[in-house]
């Protein structure tokens, strides 16, 4: 299961609105072996493509030596689809390589920014993909990963 | 002093989980093979069949993406840097 906090969460989906008709695509980093997506790093689709995205090969390394140096790991990689379903396509599959990541998939073929499409419906769905095997996964959206998380709640006899 | 080799998660079942490796050869293309040497497996993932770096994969030698500067021919000494990151990309 994904929990992610409602802000990661709409800014995931304004950063797919905002780039449609291409491409969206972007992670967010959390404490290794944390399972907590907390820090939301959308990136530039360098292939700026409806059908493809790719982060930029130097992007690429400055956030992976950014995380590297905070003790982070990509928790959720996100990316959108424009005009298909929010569903892991084969490319998608077969570049996956973070067996430990959630990958979110958001569809905008039915927003309605830019579509006028009566509805607006932005589908927001995540998937673990290991070894070429897809499996979806329930999304919780909680409103603050601070509270009831923080060590600060914990109290000490 | 030799090459110093980062290694991806994906990548670190080859090396026993360690995150970092080193290894030895005047070209990338040699690096990966005496890589491979030390931890079976690695040039597979790396090195198509035709001998090309594998299109899911980005190397860089001291931060410089060597499909700018020759690919498997680019030239590497001792003390240098050679970081291995999946590419991060779908459609």
């Amino acid at each position: 299961m994904l929990r992610i906090d409602r802000a990661t969460y709409d800014a995931i989906v304004a950063h797919a609105r905002e780039d449609h008709p291409d491409e969206a695509c972007g992670v967010v980093a959390g404490p290794e072996g944390s399972d907590r997506p907390e820090r939301f790093i959308p990136m530039l689709n360098a292939a700026r493509s409806p059908t493809f995205y790719e982060f930029d090969s130097g992007d690429l390394l400055r956030l992976y030596r950014e995380m590297d140096d905070r003790g982070e790991e990509p928790v959720v990689i996100y990316h959108s689809h424009t005009a298909t379903e929010a569903y892991p396509s084969r490319t998608d599959i077969s570049y996956a390589s973070e067996p430990h990541a959630h990958y979110v998939l958001v569809s905008t073929r039915h927003h309605e920014r830019q579509t006028g499409v009566a509805g607006d419906d932005v589908e927001f769905r995540s998937f673990r993909i290991v070894d070429g095997a897809v499996s979806e996964e329930e999304v919780e959206v909680v409103e603050s990963y601070l509270f009831g998380h923080s060590p600060t709640t914990v109290v000490y006899d | 002093m030799a090459i110093e080799v980062r290694i991806p998660t994906i990548l670190r079942t080859h090396t026993g989980g360690n995150k970092t490796v080193e290894g030895s050869g005047a070209t990338l293309g040699a690096l990966v093979d005496n890589l491979d040497s030390q931890h079976p497996g690695l040039k597979n993932r790396l090195v198509t069949e035709e001998g090309k770096l594998h299109r899911f994969v980005n190397v860089y030698v001291n931060d410089e993406d060597v499909r700018f500067t020759g690919a498997l021919d680019t030239e590497v000494k001792d003390g240098d840097s050679v970081t291995i990151l999946p590419a991060v990309a779908g459609g």
